[in-house]
């Protein structure tokens, strides 16, 4: 029996990487400065779909609400085996919070066929882990969290172990089901030759868009319009236009979406300085040492 | 979501498992208690399970001036449909203005539903809470008294943000582990208890649980007056003695960064950081860390830190009391010595069990 899966993922700025040029000297972080990359256990999402995928078959449907630049991720994805690929973007899902996340991401997964929907633990960036169970309660599907391993799918019913911090469950359920997959879960694969022969080439329209404004400056926009819209027909015979929705095409309330939609704000952003009261250098040499070890004494730090 | 209702309690859900109390819960309440003592409001706790009522009385004597008891079969144990159920319908009932969560792997899998299904606010992860105001952003901008300030580390701890929410209440977040020191019992504590029924299904539980397993954490690292942990720079699996030595020698808790359980020198039970765990010894000695963003932010409140790493530029000096550049595999032995010179009493390590 196979299984139709929605993979979510999401571009996030690689904040294991980030130097003195990324932050800004008012403290704020310089994003433009950081690579973009495909949150790291959204890959080991991806890889769960395509171990479903191996063992039942079925058809792994990803989709990312990001800026036009997240469609490079899309790309990633299909290099590893993904077979369709959806970019939601529309400039008013700006500021939204997890909630309103989660909401449009229900509006965009209710388009498709499924039967799970996987979903990295959490982003690098948001760091909350959030998105995957909103998400599931708007689908109104139950949620297997921190899922390490998948045990079995039998019929419609799925058997996973899940991570519950010192130690584990195995749980099962009836599908539908959202997973959240950790990073412990699974080594996700690198990208396949021959798939990226195939895909690199692979375009959302407004990354089309993009490219032909800058190859074409002095033309009109009707000429432009036109050239993307051949160039969209090219592309969508051979199977490389990648999906783009807007929130228009989704349906959405736009009451849910962006800033309105979104109850958290932020009232301030500091950047991290931590820094001791007083500090003292201590030599490496046995007298400093043992100067050290007696002040911790006299304060009663060491018993 | 509920309007906004500045009588709203403070609530702080009761995790329990196999009828007990977990400890962030705990470590909530004094928080928790100082919250609702500076907005003028109760502090209650929302307990559920089957046959957890003992656990009612011990809630009060941390501080709660109310308990909503919620019991039933199906409760026995946790589940993300079933609890958030029973909390949604106890939020809107009793209009809360804020809950808090502990997050951990309970929390975090159950406080998002229950926002998604209130449509209110929810902030992970918090180190800390405040009450304060925010003035809204454009002319007709209203100022927001009194609002629960949310702060937490985002961009992988690189940022603190502090996160409010002033119309989509409750306001909801829930708090890393380790980061509040636990209420203290007063057993002449009194308090309410307030029994409510649920009206459950086997619908309301669509996770068969087959098979459990959970093991004692190998060391207790939240404990731990005094905590050595070393990082990737020991070099070896073998040469991570020293790290043991060292803490034998001060009756201390052998910790590690995460590079250090990565490489394998130590389970991660071991772990230090924001993966890890959160700790506020008396003292902490680094050996070999550099003190990535992410490992301080699990040990920044240490009371005294001294750090031992041969990079007069490595981050952890930054927040070092005691800062010695220089070679661990030389330091080290030079402080085993100096403590045992000093007559320090020797404790042979021996493996921490979680205390009840």
């Amino acid at each position: 029996m196979a299984y139709n899966c929605v993979v979510l993922a999401k571009q996030v700025p690689d904040t294991k990487r980030i130097t003195g040029r990324a932050m800004n000297d008012d403290g704020t972080v310089n994003r433009s400065a950081l690579p973009a990359i495909f949150n790291p256990e959204d890959l080991n999402a991806l890889e769960l779909a395509l171990e479903i995928k191996q063992r039942y078959g079925g058809r792994i449907t990803v989709m990312t609400m990001g800026l036009p630049a997240a469609g490079a991720i899309l790309r990633e994805a299909l290099y590893r085996g993904a077979d369709d690929a959806v970019l939601v973007t529309d400039i008013r899902c700006a500021a939204s919070d997890t909630l309103a996340t989660s909401y449009i991401l229900s509006c965009a997964v209710r388009k498709v066929d499924w039967d799970i929907v996987l979903c990295g633990r959490q982003a690098i960036d948001g760091d909350t882990a959030q998105v995957g169970p909103q998400l599931a309660e708007k689908l109104g599907v139950p949620q297997i969290t921190y899922v390490e391993e998948l045990v079995e799918i039998d019929g419609r019913v799925i058997t996973a172990r899940r991570n519950i911090g010192n130690g584990w469950q195995m749980v099962r359920t009836k599908l539908p089901v959202l997973l959240t997959v950790t990073g412990e879960a699974n080594e996700p694969r690198v990208a396949a030759a021959k798939k990226m022969m195939k895909y690199k080439t692979a375009r959302t329209p407004v990354e089309l868009q993009q490219q032909i404004k800058a190859d074409h400056h002095d033309a009109d926009e009707a000429t432009i319009k036109k050239l993307v819209e051949k160039r969209c027909a090219e592309l969508k015979q051979k199977g490389l236009l990648i999906e783009q929705w807007d929130l228009d095409y989704l349906g959405a309330d736009l009451t849910w979406c962006g800033r309105s939609g979104s109850p958290t704000k932020v009232h301030r952003i500091q950047s991290v300085v931590l820094t001791a009261k007083e500090s003292k250098d201590v030599e490496p040499s046995e007298t400093a040492i043992s100067q050290m070890i007696h002040e911790l004494i006299e304060d009663k730090i060491i018993a | 979501m509920i309007d906004v209702n500045r009588n709203g309690e403070v609530w702080v859900f009761a995790e329990q498992h196999g009828g007990r109390l977990e400890e962030t819960p705990i470590e909530l309440m004094s928080k928790a208690r100082r919250l609702a003592d500076t907005l003028g409001v109760k502090l209650a706790a929302a307990l559920l399970g089957d046959n957890v009522k003992t656990l009612a009385p011990k809630l009060i004597q941390y501080g709660a001036d109310k308990v909503y008891l919620v019991e039933h079969p199906l409760l026995q144990r946790h589940q993300a449909n079933s609890y958030a159920s029973v909390i949604f319908d106890l939020i809107h009932k009793y209009e809360p203005q804020i809950v808090l969560y502990g997050a951990t792997v309970t929390g975090r899998d159950l406080a998002p539903r229950i926002a998604s299904a209130a449509k209110a606010g929810l902030t992970a992860d918090c180190t800390d809470l405040q009450v304060g105001d925010h003035q809204a952003a454009g002319k007709n901008g209203l100022l927001h008294r009194n609002l629960l300030f949310q702060i937490r580390p985002a961009f992988g701890g690189n940022i603190i943000a502090t996160i409010i929410n002033y119309d989509r209440w409750p306001q909801m977040a829930t708090v890393r582990e380790g980061v509040m020191p636990p209420a203290e019992a007063d057993v002449t504590r009194k308090g309410e208890i307030v029994v409510e029924k649920a009206e459950l299904s086997e619908e309301h539980v669509p996770l068969e649980i087959l098979e459990e397993h959970k093991r004692p954490k190998k060391v207790n690292l939240k404990a731990a007056r005094v905590i050595v942990a070393g990082g990737a720079g020991l070099g070896s699996k073998e040469n991570f003695r020293l790290v043991w030595d060292l803490a034998n020698c001060l009756g201390a808790a052998p910790a590690a960064s995460r590079a250090a359980v990565d490489l394998g020198y130590i389970d991660r039970d071991h772990q230090v950081g924001q993966t890890g765990t959160t700790v506020r010894p008396s003292l902490y000695v680094a050996v070999g860390i550099s003190g990535a963003i992410q490992h301080q932010a699990g040990m920044s409140q240490s009371q005294k830190i001294i750090a031992v790493n041969s990079d007069p530029d490595a981050p952890i000096f930054q927040i070092a009391h005691y800062k010695i550049v220089g070679d661990l595999n030389d330091v080290v032995p030079k402080m085993i010595k100096a403590l045992r010179e000093k007559g320090i009493k020797e404790e042979k390590l021996q493996e921490a069990v979680e205390t009840a």
